[in-house]
């Protein structure tokens, strides 16, 4: 790996430990506040179990292909890196319709996030996560619109590579917010 | 129609200019100020200069120096600012209403502590280590000269935020870090409390970018043969500064963040009422305020080091123990975070805990102070100005620090909390600690950049002047918070007080003529240079390998790739012929961009339009950004440019006869 490859990478490490830090500090104050429900609705009434499993089984498996995507990418097989970034930026998709659609049902049933201080830390930090989601969507476009006019070589491999890690990173946010949030709240 | 006017201008009004009489003065020196410059800039057909050479740059030590100018223009303001509020105490005592209103009053030493902190002190720094971390690492630039820029020039629009507010809205009124409720939509409807978001938010973003920038440049990029303990002292603060910086500065933007959503979308984080709560924002900002005291000093304690080590002709003593000090304040300065609010009623357990940490935090920061006196023991001192501004600070800074101690014991703390002591000792490290060393460190490595020493003389009689008028601006504050007098007040009706605020009113005059020598010996130093030219790239006998390179240094660093043999190599090698070899290679330098400034001028629009509640403007802005980003990280322009062997060795010849290249 050559010396740019190296900083870039570690760099990147180091911004994504900021990230994560963002994110301890929003558990941290949803954690705080969680139980602050002002006459509104607790967790337990709010969650709906399944249709959040089947989210993140939406997120692990586009995890997943993502790992088999820099596979692909590192053995140099540019048509298979394409299809499988697809198959990411698809199942992300899937992922963020939906959280919103979770997020608009909420709103509707007055649990919105004016409700409550639970509410507040609810909506802040899963749609911070999903914000993260939708400039790792956009990030994935650009990355596609790059493999299809470029000729591939080690500077993309590196974006690849770079992107990879950013989106498994969102995948392990995801699985605290789902113990933390979802599961702890439905107990 | 109007309706719709409204909705689409947001809070846009007439009345947003000022109407008292300070702070119309202080919007036309604003807009005076920038429209004498820019017309200057005009008159002498400089502003494409300024764009090309300047603006544009990716050179650290110009990104540096474009910090600090900007910093020194903020320290203005700030210490206007101050010399406004102790006039207004030394005044209003009894029936006397003094010459600001409360709501003015408030607004000013919010702004006075935000833009100290914020706009000077982290300015300084970054200015200064961007100056020197590459120089002294023997490496070209750092590690992401494109981020660098766009640190900069986030950090100059939030600047610009802050002033903005003067010109039209109105500045936070709710002190400088905006506790709530108070700083709620409920008793805060204005455009102040957000002006003050914004450019935190903005400027805080640019110093997590430069945190990470740095961090990658000292673990990645350093010369061959440097391992980690023969780094200069100096670049092991910047170590232990950055690594505050990234674990620290997420927790600022998180929390302005929330504050932000309580504000603009009705959430409940810290409202007193839906079961928002006010004290989990005061420990937020804490623990990242807390670290954030220590980015600031932590720097300027290795300034020192590298000063009394070079003016005392000695190795530093017990460089090991400050690489450990170093660490243990960086660690013990996340758990310490509560003795800010020991009156929270967190309990006995809790305060004990924190107040012995607090205890706990001054035996590193001692060791330090013995290491750099016993560096002076038996070295051949020369007290140059840097010096002086040394043993002012040694003396100060630990009459600060053992107050600090004194108020780490809660049942002491419960007495002067919120009262003109703590004012006194948290100026008492911060004036004396963090600004004296920057003072130092601008004073010592200026022939480093621009090829001439600053006037020494002039230089003295400034640090004299700060040292005294600090004396008399904040001794007085510690008697005044023993005697009952809290902080932030705009009247009182004590007449015994009145002598001490008038004290040290007089100690702000004194410091106000310290600034004033300070420019005069910049002026006067650029009007001399040719008397105090530095021809050998050496002005001080220096130890660390920038002063390897020839003054002012050139915009590659060095000629020939250093390797280093030892600690304090050019020292070593100036010793025993010994300590640095050389490489001949072709290096790569980056070209020059506006992109940093547009993002940040974006950055500004969006900040703006969410200030004043311009929806459309702010969503336009931010997908600006976007676009941008994208653009610069799509594109395949080369952004860089090689320099040959052949290129170097005539840029090193002319370099060398004093020419900037």
């Amino acid at each position: 790996m050559n010396q740019l490859a190296s900083k870039r990478y570690f760099g990147f490490w180091l911004y994504l430990m900021t990230d994560c830090l963002l994110f301890a500090a929003l558990f941290a104050t949803y954690v705080v506040l969680r139980g602050n429900t002002a006459d509104g609705p607790r967790p337990s009434e709010i969650f709906n179990m399944p249709f959040v499993l089947v989210e993140t089984v939406i997120l692990l498996t586009s995890s997943f292909i993502c790992g088999l995507m820099l596979l692909a990418a590192k053995a140099n097989n540019v048509r298979r890196t394409k299809t499988l970034l697809f198959g990411v930026i698809v199942l992300g998709v899937l992922f963020l319709g939906m959280e919103l659609s979770e997020f608009t049902q909420l709103v509707h049933e007055g649990a919105g996030w004016t409700t409550s201080a639970f509410l507040s830390a609810f909506f802040t930090l899963v749609g911070t996560h999903g914000a993260h989601i939708f400039i790792g969507l956009l990030w994935a476009g650009a990355l596609l619109w790059l493999l299809q006019t470029r000729t591939f070589n080690d500077a993309l491999l590196q974006k690849t590579g770079l992107f990879a890690m950013f989106w498994h990173f969102l995948d392990v946010i995801w699985i605290f917010i789902f113990t933390i949030v979802y599961i702890m709240g439905a107990a | 129609m109007i309706d719709m006017m409204a909705s689409m201008w947001g809070r846009l009004a007439w009345d947003g200019f000022p109407g008292e009489l300070v702070t119309i003065g202080g919007a036309l020196a604003v807009v005076f100020g920038a429209a004498a410059v820019g017309a200057a800039l005009f008159y002498f057909k400089r502003w494409k200069w300024l764009w090309r050479e300047w603006l544009t740059s990716l050179d650290a030590k110009k990104i540096g120096v474009m910090y600090i100018v900007v910093a020194v223009i903020m320290l203005l303001r700030g210490v206007g600012d101050a010399l406004l509020l102790r006039t207004q105490q030394a005044l209003a005592v009894g029936d006397a209403g003094g010459v600001i209103t409360s709501d003015t009053f408030q607004q000013i030493f919010s702004a006075h502590g935000t833009i100290m902190i914020f706009f000077v002190a982290m300015g300084i720094m970054f200015g200064l280590i961007n100056l020197v971390l590459p120089l002294m690492l023997g490496t070209r630039d750092v590690a992401f000269p494109f981020l660098n820029s766009v640190s900069f020039w986030l950090f100059a629009a939030g600047m610009a935020l802050v002033n903005l507010s003067l010109v039209y809205g109105e500045f936070s009124a709710a002190g400088w870090l905006a506790y709530p409720p108070l700083s709620g939509l409920e008793y805060s409807p204005g455009v102040g409390i957000d002006y003050w978001i914004w450019s935190l938010q903005i400027a805080g973003v640019g110093s997590l970018l430069s945190g990470i920038n740095f961090l990658t440049t000292i673990l990645r990029q350093r010369a061959k043969g440097m391992s980690l303990m023969k780094m200069p002292i100096f670049v092991w603060s910047v170590i232990t500064t950055m690594i505050l910086v990234v674990f620290a500065f997420p927790i600022l933007t998180a929390t302005l963040g929330m504050l932000s959503l309580d504000r603009l979308m009705g959430m409940h984080f810290f409202t007193s009422d839906f079961g928002g709560n006010p004290m989990m924002y005061v420990n937020l900002i804490w623990a990242w305020g807390h670290p954030e005291v220590y980015i600031l000093v932590l720097p300027a304690f290795g300034i020192f080091s590298e000063v009394v080590a070079t003016f005392s002709r000695k190795y530093l003593f017990g460089y090991k123990t400050m690489v450990f000090a170093l660490f243990g304040i960086t660690f013990l300065s996340f758990i310490v975070w509560l003795h800010h609010f020991f009156t929270m009623g967190a309990g006995g357990n809790v305060n004990a805990f924190f107040g012995i940490m607090t205890m706990i935090i001054a035996v590193p920061t001692g060791v330090k102070i013995f290491n750099w006196i016993f560096t002076m023991y038996k070295g051949k001192v020369k007290f140059a100005s840097p010096m002086v501004w040394f043993m002012g600070f040694v003396f100060l800074f630990t009459i600060g620090g053992m107050t600090g101690v004194l108020m780490a014991v809660p049942a002491i703390d419960f007495q002067v909390h919120n009262s003109l002591f703590l004012v006194a000792h948290f100026h008492n490290t911060i004036i004396t600690g963090v600004l004296f060393g920057f003072f130092a460190g601008i004073t010592y490595w200026f022939p480093k950049i621009f090829g001439f020493k600053l006037h020494e003389q002039l230089g003295r009689i400034a640090a004299y002047c700060w040292i005294f008028g600090f004396m008399l601006a904040f001794f007085p504050l510690y008697v005044l918070g023993f005697m009952g007098a809290v902080r932030r007040i705009d009247h009182y009706d004590e007449p015994s007080w009145q002598i001490f605020f008038i004290i040290s009113g007089v100690g702000v005059l004194v410091i106000l003529l310290g600034i004033g020598f300070q420019l005069l010996q910049l002026g006067v130093s650029i009007w001399q240079r040719k008397k105090n030219l530095d021809t050998t790239g050496d002005p001080w006998n220096g130890r660390t390998l920038e002063w390897s390179v020839p003054s002012p240094a050139p915009s590659y660093n060095f000629a020939a790739t250093p390797q280093v043999s030892s600690r304090d190599a050019f020292w070593e090698m100036k010793q025993s012929g010994r300590g640095i070899k050389y490489v001949h290679e072709a290096i790569k330098v980056p070209k020059n961009t506006g992109a940093g400034a547009v993002i940040a001028g974006f950055a500004f629009i969006m900040a703006f339009g969410l200030i004043w509640h311009i929806w459309w403007l702010a969503f336009v802005a931010f997908v600006a950004v976007i676009v941008c980003i994208l653009k610069r990280t799509l594109s395949d322009e080369d952004n860089e440019r090689e320099l040959s062997v052949k290129e170097l060795k005539q840029l090193d010849a002319k370099a060398r006869k004093g020419v900037r290249v």
